[in-house]
């Protein structure tokens, strides 16, 4: 977002500590406001409690160690869901990818099952797996499991003929050519289908778990929502915010490594 | 992309392909419907876990009959048009204010950038407490559902308007509004049509889990809650065909807008 562009109303410029400080200027606006308004008594605890309340609900949840075994709960079910839904794409997608057989064969099932919403599978798979982790894990996994396989197929596909030549050329085997040729040049597609899946693995949980559970963050929203706690409910708000944004960092990261040759090839 | 596969095509003249990728695209789905019947003739699952599909396709039958799918269609269609309308209209004028303007950027987008970290589904206690759980709070979650994804693609297209363009725009001496209606919208049009297809695809998500989660009332969501309440699965797997197929109706609706947009623009 960054751009070299100048916006066109105003030529505001600034160095990079001064823009961080502009950054905060309208939060800490919204917080002082807040702080007024709780202060004053102007809207009622149900509707918007003081960030003071907010800040010890979640010390407390903290000290009582609450919040990170839910925590480590919902982030569990993530990565066990996105795992076998990111694996199960990739091995889909590449097929997908290199055989144009498979993808007249698969592609309009697969296109009309990838529109079935997975909030909609939750009440399905409750009654077909109860309302335990293996159903959390395999909605989850769904829904990692589409944009991963539509994203490879499509990067796959899309490798271009003259590499698969060079491969054929240089006599590579099938699987040599697949993983040194072919994944290697669709690495960038791959990682968006990976982060599309991440996103809505995560999402996912939060449903999931707001749907029927007893554990989680998502459980924690319901409950706060039930007995009207509505701290508790903005403070795990915060927290889905700051795991969300630590597993987007990181993923970007890997994706950064991964490309470092491609961009020193072009 | 597919105006390449379409382009490809059209030589050939020939319907054989055609018949050939329908024969071979229906056979995967025709093949589980009959292994789905099998089953169930076979009686290896109880009918009340697993309905035929003649079942199920009578189900559908009775329920369009009966009338009141009618009403649950026109009522889910009604909340994801209203929030997508509301938050996309909003999205965009934050979208332009944020590309235009790189004080609103440094003021603002800091903080929706956060606001963007936070799972869309975290959004429903909190609305359902503001709003409530009825029409309101459904249709505040399927507009903030929207919101997102058009600023976002709205303020990096115009970021990524040549700088020789807005320089044309102060030459001839444009004001803020022919500034965005002639220069920043058009030429951000591409971005903007992304934005918005994909604010569509949110939206139908977030009307789902709004009739999910919140108060019950007519709408596809309500069915299937219905379904699972009473153990009918039969009624869950006809309103879960719906939804795929008004889901599918409206991703094909979006691309071949995006389409004719992004033609009409290049040509």
């Amino acid at each position: 977002m960054s751009g070299s562009r100048s916006a066109v109303w105003d030529r505001a410029s600034a160095s990079w500590p001064g823009r961080a400080v502009i950054g905060l200027i309208v939060p800490a606006l919204l917080g002082v406001v807040w702080l007024i308004t709780a202060q004053k008594g102007w809207l009622p605890d149900q509707l918007l409690p003081s960030p003071v309340a907010v800040w010890q609900a979640l010390v407390d949840t903290a000290t009582s160690g609450d919040l990170w075994t839910n925590s480590l709960i919902s982030v569990t079910r993530v990565g066990e869901g996105f795992a076998i839904g990111a694996a199960l794409g990739l091995i889909l997608g590449t097929v997908l990818g290199l055989s144009r057989r498979a993808r007249e064969l698969v592609d309009p099932l697969f296109l009309l099952l990838a529109q079935v919403p997975p909030l909609g599978l939750i009440p399905l798979a409750i009654l077909a797996l109860g309302i335990d982790e293996a159903m959390k894990v395999a909605v989850i996994a769904w829904a990692s499991f589409i944009p991963v396989v539509l994203n490879v197929k499509q990067g796959v596909g899309d490798v271009p003929q003259s590499l698969q030549e060079l491969a054929e050329v240089l006599t590579f085997g099938p699987w040599y050519a697949l993983t040194r040729v072919v994944l290697p040049a669709a690495v960038p597609p791959i990682f968006t289908g990976l982060r599309e899946g991440l996103a809505n693995a995560w999402q996912t949980m939060v449903a999931a778990e707001l749907f029927a559970s007893t554990e989680g963050l998502g459980y924690m929203l319901a409950l706060g929502r039930q007995l009207f706690q509505f701290d508790m409910v903005l403070a795990v708000v915060l927290v889905l915010g700051v795991v969300g944004l630590a597993v987007n960092g990181t993923l970007a990261l890997v994706e950064r490594r991964l490309l470092r040759w491609q961009g020193q090839a072009a | 992309m597919s105006w390449i596969t379409l382009t490809r095509a059209r030589p050939a003249r020939s319907l054989w392909p055609v018949v050939r990728r329908s024969v071979l695209g229906l056979a995967l789905p025709a093949l589980l419907l009959v292994v789905w019947q099998g089953i169930c003739v076979a009686r290896l699952l109880p009918l009340y876990i697993l309905p035929s599909p003649v079942a199920v396709i009578a189900r559908f039958a009775t329920e369009l009959s009966g009338g009141q799918f009618g009403t649950d269609v026109l009522a889910s269609l009604a909340r994801v048009l209203k929030g997508f309308f509301l938050g996309s209209a909003a999205g965009l004028s934050f979208g332009v204010l944020l590309g235009l303007s790189r004080w609103a950027e440094r003021l603002l987008a800091p903080l929706f950038l956060a606001y963007r970290q936070i799972a869309l589904f975290a959004w429903v206690p909190l609305l359902s407490m503001w709003f409530g759980g009825g029409e309101t709070g459904k249709i505040a979650f399927v507009t903030l559902s929207a919101f997102a994804p058009v600023v976002v693609n709205t303020w990096r297209a115009i970021r990524a308007i040549p700088d020789s363009l807005n320089e044309l725009g102060a030459v001839l001496t444009f004001d803020r509004l022919d500034q965005i209606s002639l220069i920043a919208l058009p030429g951000a049009l591409p971005g903007i049509v992304t934005g918005v297809r994909s604010a569509l695809i949110y939206a139908w998500l977030a009307t789902v889990g709004a009739e999910l989660f919140l108060d019950i009332a007519p709408g596809m969501g309500g069915r299937l809650n219905e379904g699972r309440d009473k153990f009918e699965i039969d009624l869950m797997l006809v309103a879960l065909f719906v939804l795929t197929g008004l889901g599918l109706v409206f991703s094909q609706t979006a691309a071949l807008i995006e389409r004719r947009l992004v033609t009409w623009r290049l040509g």
